[in-house]
């Protein structure tokens, strides 16, 4: 053990008594008398006491009530409406659509669903339709998509990423967009009536524009071709998805809502988070000021029955929302704030009494030896 | 069969080189030999190259790759990496393997430094001349160049460059002294022997001419075993044959002393010397931070494993639907479906452990290897550890002990050198019972109860005054002292002391002689040089007295005692001899004995280091035979270290005794008050010293490792003689365990005065006894009962121990069932054994030489500096590595959880929740500075104070931050963070927009959501966790957090050319732009934060540690203070942060 032997050693003899070696130092190697290297940097050293920390939790307290109180409010003045209309249920309107939809069918199926607005909605309304066990966020749904090439890259239209597999080509051309995404593209029309108090039907104007976000539409999905607005011929050499009807430059007659840009388009293109989701259909915008938007009274839902969901379990619904600034209707925001506000209130009070029940005792017991 | 024709074969082809195996034929000067002898076997020998570098240029890529991954964790990550590369995973490569091809360069890069400086230290040796002889001429040459058979010339104070056999030496008796410290430890000079037939050729030219052939055994690693044959070829006779043995043979890294310059012949050479044989890397230390780390890694590894099988398992039922498994909007391709399915769920099992991986954070190894390394900094830039005298300050060799230092339940100290200066004053000489004080003792360090004692009896009897002068010349010749005029740079210095006058100086091996023969100059005699095999001595009269040196008798550790013959200019032989006084007591027939010896005892306890002096008068005949004697014994070829101790036994025999000395070794600068704080730090403080008891037992008191009422338990030689051992300790045990029962485990009273207190001495005899293994297989026991009573000694002091029994010690209690973390501290190279079996080894730059140092994993330059050392430095760190390790594993459960979570909601696809930009950098950059930082510059208690208070080291005993209780703590905290996290969102995304325009996010926002409220939680935790803010902590964290953000808004903000995909394109502006997300994140933080908060507060309050309610006091103060002097509140609430150790006596007093 004494023995063992460090080749530094020796030429830390070798060089003589400075020593280069592993403990070598040179004579004036005095170190630098900074705050910093004495570790001795001036430093606020804040103590976490109960004496402290109570007042941040009655204002946390005093501060969360409020805000939840008000996002409830908020939240409960929304008015919300939500209609199912899957059809699973042989008793339901769509029960025939849903029995008899395969893919290959052409022939439109339409069914209609009425229902009843027992409250009139003021404002603007959102007009939704939702999906349940439907899992855009599926890893190989996920990536199965070519973002270079509905950003209008030409290479990628014709060559698109090997991630759409197995929805990249379909008899041997291009899929244009490819990918699962799009190839499971949306494709239920929702058309809404309202029904005049004497029995005629009216159609409620649906706007089509603003649904997707604005980089979005503007940016990231661009049709190919840049300003030609012949898309026809742009999108010339490449194939449908396979489960479209329709070519992707028919999916709208205005060309700026066409081809990659179509707003349903980049909507469904934003893949949900959780498999119960909503995406953004349309807009209903208040006319005046006198008529709220939708006003109470019977309805009907026009569907074009073309999405299938029964194999995998899947509900499709319609929903009507208008929306604060906060958003939709969601009552946990507000409860949560609440909560966590009148819990910090509480655990201020018992901290409150900790401090004073044993503080004395622990300021006794702090003498130091 | 095969085999067996094969060796054979290879035997028949090979019988040459199987001679050659056995031994190996030089030729000295690589003269051939006369012909007639033995064929030529031509051999080859490696050059005088000494490589202790690892790489090479070339090498260094691969092999380095290779050192790297035979680590487990890189090995792992490397298999993470290239699972992400073959199969189809979750996560892109790049994720794993940018954070591992960061800490392989970077640790690469320090590797290759590290590999540069052993270069550059090789080539130093490697290039550092030699002188050999060619043709009759002295030629420099490069040390790596020597070749075997080459002649070397070394001059004195040069260290050997290969091993050697002795030709000649410039001393007439063809001797040379040589010290062996740098390999085995022993400091003394031991004398070698050159070959007899060649030791008469004293120059270049006449040692040119020597033609003769040694054959030897090849190289092997005792240092101690040599066998070899010298053919020596005068004309045409028959070559004279001469056995060689290892006192002819001078090992590479030993020192020529004492001889001016010898001739030597080159045998083996660089790797094969018997030095480089011997080397052995120190082998790792590991902290036991280091040990709880891979402990909970390994936890950690089984949670990776176990969530990856859960989700397998989970994914294979779930899609046993085979509507979940390929609805008609998702849809597998072709491969995929006809994939095996065994091969399926192994690739999805594989796929679930790349999504996990993150929980073992690649980026944990590499900051606490970079806290280590820039930590350990802080030790070598301490200015209170910087030594003026010596000019240097700590020196930290290891940096991977840092924490360690935090830990230390036992240190085991070396007296000499460490305790004590190791710079001898001599204080006193007792003449026949007469006490004589040099006059002139200009230190006023004397221990206080020696003061005035025996002052008047300094005026000696009339009678006494020959005896007396026979003393002090007896003193002056009865020494290897040396005197050199100008400095030395080895050795022991010891001249210029302040009242000292002369510009010469004193060298010894033994500091001890140097004292002596400086007490005897200020008595009055001062020796002045050895001249021509005279000892000049200038007496009280200034004549000068020349005596003739005839015979040393060396000084020996087991022995104990040297004498010399010298002849007086009357022609009288006289023998001096000095020694320990058990060693001379024995030995003496005449002389005042009892008063001696009473004056020796007295001397002992009072702590001072005593020499006993003999004499006696040699007739002419009786010299003679003395002189035959000592030539047939060193002449012997067979055990000559026996015979030469036989001579002395019998030479050194009816001495008459004149007198004793007394030498005192101080006390270092305040090193009792250091061994109170590691006592109050509730460490126990062992020393260990091969002094003898009394004396050792007086610098324990004196140090206060002893105090006046501590009860001293025995266990010495003296005692297992009047009892057996056996009994010896069963006895103490009794004693011991009696007051155990009474005495309140509260060891912080466990000081008080009313409360006993043990020390424990023991000798290495008896000590040997203990640990001896007995055949009735009892010795078990007796260790158990040792450790039993040391276990409830506060202190324990071991004498008379062998360099080899310290280890012994260290590793008997660090083997204890306890397993205690020990530390070693020494200063010679007797510790260095100790130094490197305790977990900590600290060397003290000491005088007597730097072996502990060398070998050491810290060096600090005195004594003193352990206190800094330990209860700062070794507190801070501990606490700030315990906070990383603990932080790390948090920050990764919070990380990769809600991933786990997500896949029950992804339909376990393995989708993962965050972009890849995030989970690369969460470690590498979003995270990881700001708790590097912590890690560096925490300080939850003020330096001063934990100098001042060393009992807060007791709050971090026993790895107190790492235990089970606290990580499992931080592992449900992470768990509740996460679920929080991941749950937070998913209420807040529950089917609902939260936008004011009524649009939807998608799935990126939801993981930017979580991932946005983690990094601002962990950061914010380790926020609440800062007790230190200085303005490096607030621009670290704010910056973090900022940097997040800004890197967010610019990852998202542009379409990136080069990457295939665009997912992260607006999330995180368009998040920023909903007030709900503004809220939903501030209210997962908070919820986050407040139950570590809650808790913090609350034990703090109700259970505070002993550093907390310091705190509590200062802060206390502080405010008493400002509400005192409200008008000058601001001022003196900085000077009272600025000098806080003198307030909290204000609240003790209340």
């Amino acid at each position: 053990m004494a023995s063992s032997y460090n080749a530094k050693e020796e030429d830390g003899q070798l060089s003589g008594a400075a020593g280069s070696g592993g403990v070598g130092a040179a004579k004036s190697k005095k170190p630098d008398n900074t705050a910093f290297k004495q570790q001795r940097l001036p430093a606020w050293q804040p103590i976490l006491t109960a004496g402290t920390v109570l007042p941040a939790f009655f204002v946390i307290g005093l501060i969360f009530i409020p805000i939840g109180i008000g996002l409830l409010v908020t939240s409960n003045n929304i008015k919300e409406f939500e209609i199912d209309y899957t059809g699973s249920d042989p008793a339901s309107e769509c029960y025939n659509c849903s029995q008899t939809l395969t893919w290959n069918s052409t022939k439109p199926c339409i069914c209609k669903v009425p229902f009843t607005l027992e409250q009139s909605f003021e404002s603007d309304v959102f007009m939704y339709y939702g999906l349940s066990n439907f899992y855009q966020n599926h890893r190989r749904y996920v990536k199965s998509r070519d973002d270079s090439q509905l950003n209008g890259d030409k290479s990628s239209l014709t060559n698109p990423s090997k991630e759409c597999e197995p929805y990249r080509t379909s008899d041997s051309k291009p899929i244009a967009p490819c990918g699962a995404i799009a190839n499971s593209l949306f494709n239920d029309t929702l058309t809404l009536y309202y029904i005049n108090p004497n029995g005629t039907e009216s159609v409620v104007p649906l706007i089509k524009k603003g649904i997707a976000w604005w980089t979005d539409k503007n940016v990231k999905f661009r049709n190919p071709g840049g300003s030609n607005s012949n898309l026809t011929a742009v999108f010339q050499g490449t194939s449908k998805p396979v489960n479209w009807r329709k070519p992707v430059y028919e999916l709208d007659t205005d060309p700026e809502n066409n081809g990659f840009i179509n707003e349903d388009f980049i909507v469904w293109m934003r893949t949900a988070a959780l498999p119960t989701f909503r995406k953004l259909y349309r807009l209903i915008e208040k006319k005046n000021n006198m008529i709220p938007t939708l006003q109470r009274g019977n309805y009907t839902l026009e569907i074009t029955y073309n999405y299938p969901v029964r194999r995998f379990d899947g509900r499709k619904r319609m929903i009507l929302s208008t929306i604060s600034w906060m958003g939709g209707k969601n009552p946990f925001l507000g409860i949560a704030y609440i909560t966590v506000g009148s819990v910090c209130f509480f655990l201020g009070v018992v901290l409150l009494i900790v401090h004073h029940k044993y503080g004395n005792r622990n300021n006794s017991a702090e003498i130091p030896n | 069969m095969d085999c067996s024709l094969l060796r054979s074969l290879i035997n028949r082809y090979c019988a040459g080189e199987e001679n050659w195996v056995d031994s190996r034929t030089i030729y000295i000067g690589h003269r051939e030999p006369p012909s007639g002898t033995d064929a030529y076997i031509p051999q080859r020998y490696p050059d005088n190259r000494i490589v202790s570098s690892k790489y090479t240029f070339w090498n260094f890529v691969p092999k380095n790759l290779f050192e790297q991954f035979r680590r487990i964790a890189n090995f792992y990550f490397l298999i993470i990496f290239l699972v992400q590369l073959i199969i189809d995973t979750p996560t892109s490569p790049v994720t794993s393997g940018l954070p591992l091809f960061f800490v392989i360069t970077v640790t690469a890069v320090k590797q290759g430094y590290e590999d540069w400086l052993r270069h550059k230290a090789d080539n130093a040796v490697n290039q550092c001349p030699v002188h050999i002889i060619q043709h009759g001429k002295v030629v420099r040459k490069q040390s790596r160049k020597l070749r075997v058979g080459d002649i070397v010339l070394v001059k004195e104070d040069e260290t050997f460059p290969c091993d050697l056999i002795f030709l000649s030496s410039s001393r007439e008796d063809g001797t040379c002294f040589v010290t062996t410290a740098s390999l085995d430890g022993e400091s003394s000079h031991k004398t070698y022997f050159a070959v007899q037939d060649t030791k008469a050729f004293h120059t270049e030219q006449e040692v040119d001419t020597i033609n003769a052939t040694i054959e030897c055994e090849q190289p092997q690693s005792d240092l101690y075993k040599f066998v070899g044959r010298i053919n020596i070829y005068q004309g045409q006779d028959e070559p004279i044959a001469r056995p060689l043995g290892s006192e002819n043979l001078l090992l590479r890294g030993a020192t020529l002393k004492n001889t001016e310059h010898i001739f030597a012949v080159v045998i083996y050479t660089g790797m094969e010397t018997k030095m480089a044989l011997n080397y052995q890397s120190k082998s790792q230390k590991r902290s036991a931070v280091e040990k709880s780390m891979n402990t909970y890694l390994i936890v950690y590894l089984c949670i990776l494993i176990s969530k990856a099988v859960i989700n397998t398992a989970m994914k294979y039922v779930w899609q046993s639907d085979p509507n979940r498994d390929e609805p008609f909007y998702n849809q597998k391709t072709d491969s995929e479906r006809q994939r095996n399915t065994l091969l399926k769920v192994i690739t999805d099992f594989l796929a679930f452990m790349v999504l996990f991986n993150y929980i073992i954070p690649v980026s944990m190894y590499v900051t606490v290897e970079m806290q280590k390394f820039l930590g350990s900094y802080f030790i070598t830039w301490d200015d209170d550890m910087f030594d003026s005298e010596l000019g240097e300050g700590a020196v930290v060799n290891t940096s991977d002990l840092n924490e360690e230092l935090g830990q230390i339940e036992y240190v085991f100290t070396d007296k000499t050198g460490t305790l004590t200066e190791n710079s001898m004053e001599f204080i006193e000489c007792c003449v026949d019972g007469h006490v004589y004080v040099p006059d002139a003792i200009c230190n006023g360090q004397i221990l206080t109860g020696t003061v005035g004692m025996d002052m008047i009896d300094s005026s000696p009897g009339a009678g006494g005054q020959e005896r007396e002068e026979l003393f002090f010349r007896a003193l002056c010749l009865c020494h290897t002292v040396q005197v050199k005029e100008e400095e030395s740079v080895d050795g022991i210095k010891k001249g210029l002391q302040p009242c000292g006058k002369s510009s010469s100086v004193y060298i010894s091996s033994s500091p001890d002689e140097v004292a002596l023969v400086e007490g005897m100059k200020r008595l009055g005699f001062t020796y002045l040089r050895l001249k021509d095999n005279h000892m000049e001595i200038l007496n009280r009269d200034d004549d000068i007295e020349r005596f003739e040196l005839m015979e040393v008798l060396t000084f020996d550790s087991v022995r104990r005692r040297m004498s010399v013959i010298v002849k007086s200019s009357t022609g009288e032989y006289y023998l001096f001899c000095k020694g320990a006084d058990s060693s001379i007591f024995p030995r003496v027939i005449k002389g005042k004995v009892d008063q001696v010896r009473a004056r020796v005892e007295h001397n002992a306890v009072e702590g001072l280091r005593t020499l006993c002096v003999a004499y006696k008068t040699l007739a002419q005949d009786e010299y003679e035979s003395v002189c035959k004697q000592l030539n047939t014994a060193k002449l012997a070829l067979n055990d000559r270290d026996k015979k030469l101790a036989e001579a002395f036994d019998v030479i050194e025999r009816d001495l008459i005794l004149l007198g004793a000395t007394a030498v005192e070794d101080r006390l270092q600068d305040k090193a009792a008050d250091t061994i109170e704080s590691l006592h109050k730090a509730g460490m126990k403080v062992w020393v260990l010293t091969g002094d003898k008891m009394e004396t050792a037992a007086a610098t324990c008191y004196a140090c206060r490792l002893f105090h006046r009422n501590t009860q001293i338990l025995e266990l010495t030689t003296k005692r297992t003689e009047e009892q057996s051992l056996h009994d010896a300790l069963f006895d103490l045990s009794k004693t011991v365990l009696r007051h155990c029962g009474s005495l309140t485990r509260d060891t912080l009273s466990g000081l008080s005065h009313d409360v006993p207190d043990y020390g424990l001495i023991i000798d290495g005899a008896t000590l040997s006894s203990v640990m001896k293994p007995t055949e009735e297989g009892s010795s078990g026991n007796y260790k158990e009962i040792f450790l039993e009573i040391c276990r409830n000694c506060s202190a324990v002091l071991c004498c008379r121990m062998a360099p080899l029994q310290k280890a012994q010690i260290v590793k008997m209690i660090k083997t204890s069932k306890e397993h205690p973390i020990t530390l070693a501290i020494g200063d010679g190279a007797n510790d260095v054994s100790m130094i490197l079996e305790a977990h900590v080894g600290i060397g003290i730059m000491g005088k007597e030489g730097r072996q502990a140092a060398r070998n050491s994993d810290y060096a600090i330059p005195k004594f003193k500096h352990l206190k800094k050392m330990l209860l700062v430095h070794g507190h801070y760190y501990y606490i700030r590595i315990s906070e990383l390790v603990q932080y790390f594993f948090y920050k990764n459960v919070c990380f990769i959880f809600p991933q786990f979570l997500y896949q029950f909601f992804c339909g376990f696809s393995q989708q993962p929740l965050y972009d890849t930009a995030y989970l690369t950098l969460y470690n590498i950059s979003f995270t990881s500075l700001p708790i590097l930082l912590y890690s560096l510059i925490e300080q939850h208690v003020n330096m001063d104070i934990l100098k001042r208070d060393p009992s807060l080291y007791r709050d971090i005993a026993k790895n107190s931050l790492l235990r089970w209780r606290i990580f499992i703590y931080w592992t449900l905290l992470g768990l509740f963070d996460a679920v929080v996290f991941f749950f937070g969102a998913y209420f807040l995304f529950d089917n609902t927009s939260f936008t004011s325009n009524g649009q939807m996010f998608g799935n990126w926002t939801f993981g930017t959501l979580v991932f946005t409220v983690m990094v601002f939680t962990v950061t914010l935790k380790l926020a609440l966790d800062t007790q230190y803010w200085t303005w490096i902590n607030h621009f670290v964290i704010w910056g973090s957090l900022l940097f997040y953000v800004v890197f967010s808004l610019l990852w998202g903000g542009i379409i990136w050319p080069f990457l295939n995909y665009q997912r992260m394109y607006y999330v995180f502006m368009q998040m920023l732009s909903s007030g709900p997300a503004w809220l939903g994140i501030i209210l997962l933080i908070t919820i986050s934060l407040i139950p570590d908060l809650l808790k913090k507060v609350i034990c703090r309050q109700l259970w505070p540690t002993s550093a907390e309610r310091i705190q509590n006091a200062l802060k206390q103060s502080k405010k008493d203070n400002v509400s005192e002097i409200s008008p000058l509140s601001n001022r003196k609430t900085s000077k009272s942060k600025s000098s806080e150790h003198r307030i909290p006596q204000p609240t003790s007093d209340k």
